[in-house]
Protein backbone atom coordinates (compact mmCIF):
# COMPACT_ATOMS: atom_id res chain seq x y z
CA UNK A 1 0.00 0.00 0.00
CA UNK A 2 1.43 3.29 -1.19
CA UNK A 3 1.99 5.69 2.49
CA UNK A 4 0.15 9.02 2.39
CA UNK A 5 2.47 12.22 1.27
CA UNK A 6 1.23 13.11 5.04
CA UNK A 7 3.21 9.94 6.44
CA UNK A 8 6.41 11.19 7.55
CA UNK A 9 9.53 8.92 9.10
CA UNK A 10 10.67 9.25 12.56
CA UNK A 11 14.24 11.47 11.65
CA UNK A 12 12.08 13.45 9.48
CA UNK A 13 9.41 14.37 12.28
CA UNK A 14 12.48 15.08 14.44
CA UNK A 15 14.17 17.67 11.92
CA UNK A 16 10.46 19.40 11.52
CA UNK A 17 10.45 19.45 15.23
CA UNK A 18 14.19 20.90 15.44
CA UNK A 19 12.85 23.85 13.25
CA UNK A 20 9.89 24.44 15.06
CA UNK A 21 11.94 24.93 17.86
CA UNK A 22 12.91 28.50 15.65
CA UNK A 23 9.95 28.83 13.86
CA UNK A 24 11.19 27.43 10.96
CA UNK A 25 9.12 25.13 10.23
CA UNK A 26 6.44 25.44 7.44
CA UNK A 27 2.51 25.04 7.92
CA UNK A 28 2.28 21.94 6.12
CA UNK A 29 5.56 20.26 8.07
CA UNK A 30 3.80 21.04 11.38
CA UNK A 31 0.68 19.48 10.26
CA UNK A 32 2.75 16.00 9.33
CA UNK A 33 4.47 16.55 12.52
CA UNK A 34 0.92 16.69 14.42
CA UNK A 35 -0.46 13.82 12.88
CA UNK A 36 3.27 11.18 13.93
CA UNK A 37 2.81 12.60 17.21
CA UNK A 38 -0.83 11.65 17.49
CA UNK A 39 0.38 7.66 17.36
CA UNK A 40 4.44 8.27 17.62
CA UNK A 41 5.33 7.71 21.10
CA UNK A 42 9.24 8.30 20.47
CA UNK A 43 8.54 11.68 18.22
CA UNK A 44 6.26 12.87 21.01
CA UNK A 45 8.76 11.98 24.01
CA UNK A 46 11.48 13.64 21.83
CA UNK A 47 9.19 16.78 20.95
CA UNK A 48 8.46 17.14 24.57
CA UNK A 49 12.01 17.37 25.90
CA UNK A 50 12.88 19.19 23.07
CA UNK A 51 10.27 22.06 23.54
CA UNK A 52 11.47 21.97 27.63
CA UNK A 53 14.91 22.77 26.18
CA UNK A 54 13.59 25.96 24.25
CA UNK A 55 11.85 27.10 26.70
CA UNK A 56 14.35 26.78 29.51
CA UNK A 57 17.20 28.61 26.99
CA UNK A 58 14.52 31.45 26.64
CA UNK A 59 13.59 31.93 30.48
CA UNK A 60 17.12 31.94 30.94
CA UNK A 61 18.84 35.35 30.34
CA UNK A 62 22.10 33.86 29.14
CA UNK A 63 24.12 35.52 26.68
CA UNK A 64 27.24 35.16 24.71
CA UNK A 65 29.63 36.32 22.57
CA UNK A 66 29.08 36.91 18.60
CA UNK A 67 30.94 34.60 16.85
CA UNK A 68 33.34 37.57 15.29
CA UNK A 69 33.73 39.03 18.96
CA UNK A 70 35.13 36.20 19.84
CA UNK A 71 37.80 35.42 17.00
CA UNK A 72 38.60 39.55 16.96
CA UNK A 73 39.19 38.50 21.27
CA UNK A 74 40.99 35.15 20.06
CA UNK A 75 42.92 36.94 17.63
CA UNK A 76 44.02 40.06 19.92
CA UNK A 77 45.09 37.33 22.75
CA UNK A 78 46.92 35.17 20.44
CA UNK A 79 48.64 38.09 19.85
CA UNK A 80 49.42 38.90 23.59
CA UNK A 81 50.17 35.11 23.69
CA UNK A 82 52.88 35.11 20.71
CA UNK A 83 54.54 38.43 22.56
CA UNK A 84 54.56 36.12 26.00
CA UNK A 85 56.52 33.27 24.37
CA UNK A 86 59.04 34.83 22.84
CA UNK B 1 51.95 17.69 40.74
CA UNK B 2 49.28 20.40 41.07
CA UNK B 3 45.29 19.12 40.68
CA UNK B 4 44.84 21.87 37.86
CA UNK B 5 47.15 23.04 35.03
CA UNK B 6 46.40 26.67 32.78
CA UNK B 7 45.85 25.44 29.21
CA UNK B 8 45.44 29.49 28.25
CA UNK B 9 45.16 28.12 24.03
CA UNK B 10 42.53 27.05 25.06
CA UNK B 11 40.70 29.94 27.18
CA UNK B 12 38.80 31.30 24.73
CA UNK B 13 36.93 28.96 23.45
CA UNK B 14 36.76 27.40 26.78
CA UNK B 15 35.79 30.18 29.20
CA UNK B 16 35.04 33.31 27.09
CA UNK B 17 31.52 33.15 26.92
CA UNK B 18 31.04 32.20 30.85
CA UNK B 19 33.19 35.21 31.77
CA UNK B 20 31.50 36.90 29.15
CA UNK B 21 27.59 36.29 30.33
CA UNK B 22 29.35 36.16 34.26
CA UNK B 23 30.36 39.83 33.61
CA UNK B 24 27.17 41.20 31.74
CA UNK B 25 24.92 40.57 33.94
CA UNK B 26 27.05 42.23 36.61
CA UNK B 27 27.49 45.55 34.21
CA UNK B 28 24.86 45.85 32.00
CA UNK B 29 26.89 47.28 28.94
CA UNK B 30 28.12 44.88 26.56
CA UNK B 31 31.19 46.56 25.36
CA UNK B 32 32.27 47.21 29.02
CA UNK B 33 31.48 43.55 29.47
CA UNK B 34 34.13 42.98 26.36
CA UNK B 35 36.79 44.61 27.51
CA UNK B 36 36.74 43.53 31.04
CA UNK B 37 36.64 39.82 29.41
CA UNK B 38 39.78 40.95 27.79
CA UNK B 39 41.56 42.74 30.62
CA UNK B 40 40.96 39.15 32.69
CA UNK B 41 42.37 37.17 29.96
CA UNK B 42 45.67 39.50 29.54
CA UNK B 43 45.77 39.42 33.17
CA UNK B 44 45.62 35.73 33.61
CA UNK B 45 48.46 35.47 30.87
CA UNK B 46 50.42 37.76 32.89
CA UNK B 47 50.14 35.67 36.55
CA UNK B 48 50.26 32.03 35.11
CA UNK B 49 53.44 31.90 37.53
CA UNK B 50 51.17 32.49 40.42
CA UNK B 51 48.73 30.06 39.58
CA UNK B 52 49.12 27.08 42.61
CA UNK B 53 46.69 24.32 41.07
CA UNK B 54 43.92 24.36 43.68
CA UNK B 55 41.09 26.06 41.75
CA UNK B 56 40.04 24.94 38.69
CA UNK B 57 41.04 27.08 35.56
CA UNK B 58 37.77 28.73 35.71
CA UNK B 59 37.39 29.56 39.17
CA UNK B 60 40.76 31.18 38.94
CA UNK B 61 39.71 32.90 35.26
CA UNK B 62 36.68 34.36 37.66
CA UNK B 63 38.70 35.49 40.66
CA UNK B 64 40.69 37.54 38.47
CA UNK B 65 37.29 39.01 36.67
CA UNK B 66 36.17 39.82 39.94
CA UNK B 67 38.86 42.39 40.43
CA UNK B 68 38.45 43.58 37.67
CA UNK B 69 34.84 44.29 38.07
CA UNK B 70 35.87 45.91 41.39
CA UNK B 71 37.99 47.62 39.33
CA UNK B 72 35.71 48.84 37.20
CA UNK B 73 33.06 50.42 39.46
CA UNK B 74 35.38 51.96 41.51
CA UNK B 75 36.86 53.90 38.54
CA UNK B 76 33.16 54.92 37.57
CA UNK B 77 32.20 55.64 41.26
CA UNK B 78 34.26 58.70 40.66
CA UNK B 79 33.35 62.43 42.23
CA UNK B 80 31.10 63.38 39.55
CA UNK B 81 28.89 59.99 39.50
CA UNK B 82 28.74 60.61 43.14
CA UNK B 83 27.31 64.25 43.19
CA UNK B 84 24.94 62.70 40.21
CA UNK B 85 23.43 60.47 42.89
CA UNK B 86 23.37 63.11 45.64
CA UNK B 87 21.65 65.10 43.54
CA UNK B 88 18.30 62.39 44.07
CA UNK B 89 18.67 61.69 47.27
CA UNK B 90 15.77 63.79 49.30
CA UNK B 91 14.17 63.24 45.66
CA UNK B 92 11.43 60.55 47.05
CA UNK B 93 9.34 59.19 49.80
CA UNK B 94 12.52 57.17 51.31
CA UNK B 95 13.79 60.48 52.34
CA UNK B 96 16.82 59.90 54.98
CA UNK B 97 18.26 57.11 54.08
CA UNK B 98 21.65 56.56 53.76
CA UNK B 99 23.01 57.00 51.12
CA UNK B 100 24.59 53.47 51.39
CA UNK B 101 21.60 51.37 51.99
CA UNK B 102 19.90 53.23 48.58
CA UNK B 103 22.78 52.33 45.75
CA UNK B 104 21.85 48.81 44.56
CA UNK B 105 24.75 46.69 45.26
CA UNK B 106 25.79 44.93 41.80
CA UNK B 107 27.19 41.92 43.46
CA UNK B 108 24.58 41.01 45.65
CA UNK B 109 21.70 39.80 43.64
CA UNK B 110 19.75 38.17 46.34
CA UNK B 111 16.27 37.50 44.85
CA UNK B 112 15.83 34.06 44.55
CA UNK B 113 14.83 34.34 41.00
CA UNK B 114 18.02 35.71 40.26
CA UNK B 115 20.19 33.32 42.44
CA UNK B 116 17.95 30.31 40.10
CA UNK B 117 18.33 31.93 36.85
CA UNK B 118 22.27 32.56 37.84
CA UNK B 119 22.83 28.63 38.62
CA UNK B 120 20.39 27.87 35.57
CA UNK B 121 23.01 29.57 33.44
CA UNK B 122 26.09 27.88 35.37
CA UNK B 123 24.18 24.89 33.87
CA UNK B 124 23.65 25.41 30.35
CA UNK B 125 27.48 26.82 30.23
CA UNK B 126 28.86 23.56 31.67
CA UNK B 127 26.56 21.12 28.94
CA UNK B 128 27.24 23.61 26.49
CA UNK B 129 31.39 23.21 27.53
CA UNK B 130 30.57 19.76 26.76
CA UNK B 131 29.94 19.77 23.07
CA UNK B 132 31.98 19.32 20.65
CA UNK B 133 33.29 22.90 19.45
CA UNK B 134 31.06 23.49 15.91
CA UNK B 135 28.65 22.03 17.49
CA UNK B 136 28.72 24.48 20.65
CA UNK B 137 29.31 27.14 18.08
CA UNK B 138 26.27 26.37 15.76
CA UNK B 139 23.99 26.31 19.29
CA UNK B 140 25.01 29.35 20.27
CA UNK B 141 24.67 31.40 17.29
CA UNK B 142 21.16 29.63 16.63
CA UNK B 143 19.95 29.43 20.08
CA UNK B 144 21.09 31.99 22.41
CA UNK B 145 21.94 34.54 20.08
CA UNK B 146 19.05 34.08 17.31
CA UNK B 147 21.01 33.92 14.31
CA UNK B 148 18.99 33.07 10.71
CA UNK B 149 20.21 29.94 9.39
CA UNK B 150 21.72 31.59 6.14
CA UNK B 151 23.44 33.63 8.11
CA UNK B 152 25.40 30.91 10.34
CA UNK B 153 25.82 28.82 7.25
CA UNK B 154 27.52 31.89 5.47
CA UNK B 155 29.61 32.41 8.55
CA UNK B 156 30.49 28.69 9.05
CA UNK B 157 30.66 27.93 5.49
CA UNK B 158 28.57 24.92 6.03
CA UNK B 159 25.18 24.28 4.16
CA UNK B 160 21.65 24.68 5.68
CA UNK B 161 21.51 20.43 5.78
CA UNK B 162 24.82 20.39 7.94
CA UNK B 163 23.50 22.85 10.07
CA UNK B 164 20.41 21.14 10.82
CA UNK B 165 22.28 17.99 11.35
CA UNK B 166 24.95 19.79 13.43
CA UNK B 167 21.94 21.46 15.65
CA UNK B 168 19.81 18.25 16.19
CA UNK B 169 22.87 16.58 17.86
CA UNK B 170 23.46 19.43 19.53
CA UNK B 171 20.77 19.44 20.85
CA UNK B 172 20.04 15.82 21.58
CA UNK B 173 22.99 16.15 23.98
CA UNK B 174 22.48 19.38 25.75
CA UNK B 175 18.90 17.83 26.62
CA UNK B 176 20.69 14.61 28.21
CA UNK B 177 23.11 17.18 29.97
CA UNK B 178 20.73 19.19 31.81
CA UNK B 179 18.44 16.35 32.21
CA UNK B 180 21.26 15.51 34.52
CA UNK B 181 22.15 18.84 35.66
CA UNK B 182 18.82 20.93 36.02
CA UNK B 183 15.54 19.28 35.35
CA UNK B 184 15.75 16.30 38.11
Amino acid sequence: MKKSFLFISCEEAKHICDKSQYGEATFLEKFKLYIRLSWCKITRAYSKRNGVLTKTIKSSKVECLKHHEQQELKERFNNQLTKQNQ
Amino acid sequence: MPEHQLNPNKWIELHSDYLFNYTISRVNDREIAKDLVQDTFFAGLNSMKNFKGEASERTWLISILKRKIIDHYRKINSNKGKAEVRMTYNSDENEGDWLEERVADPFEKNAEDDLINSELEDAIYNCLSKLPEKQATVFKMKTILGYETEVICNELNITPSNLWVILHRARVTMVECMEKNWFK
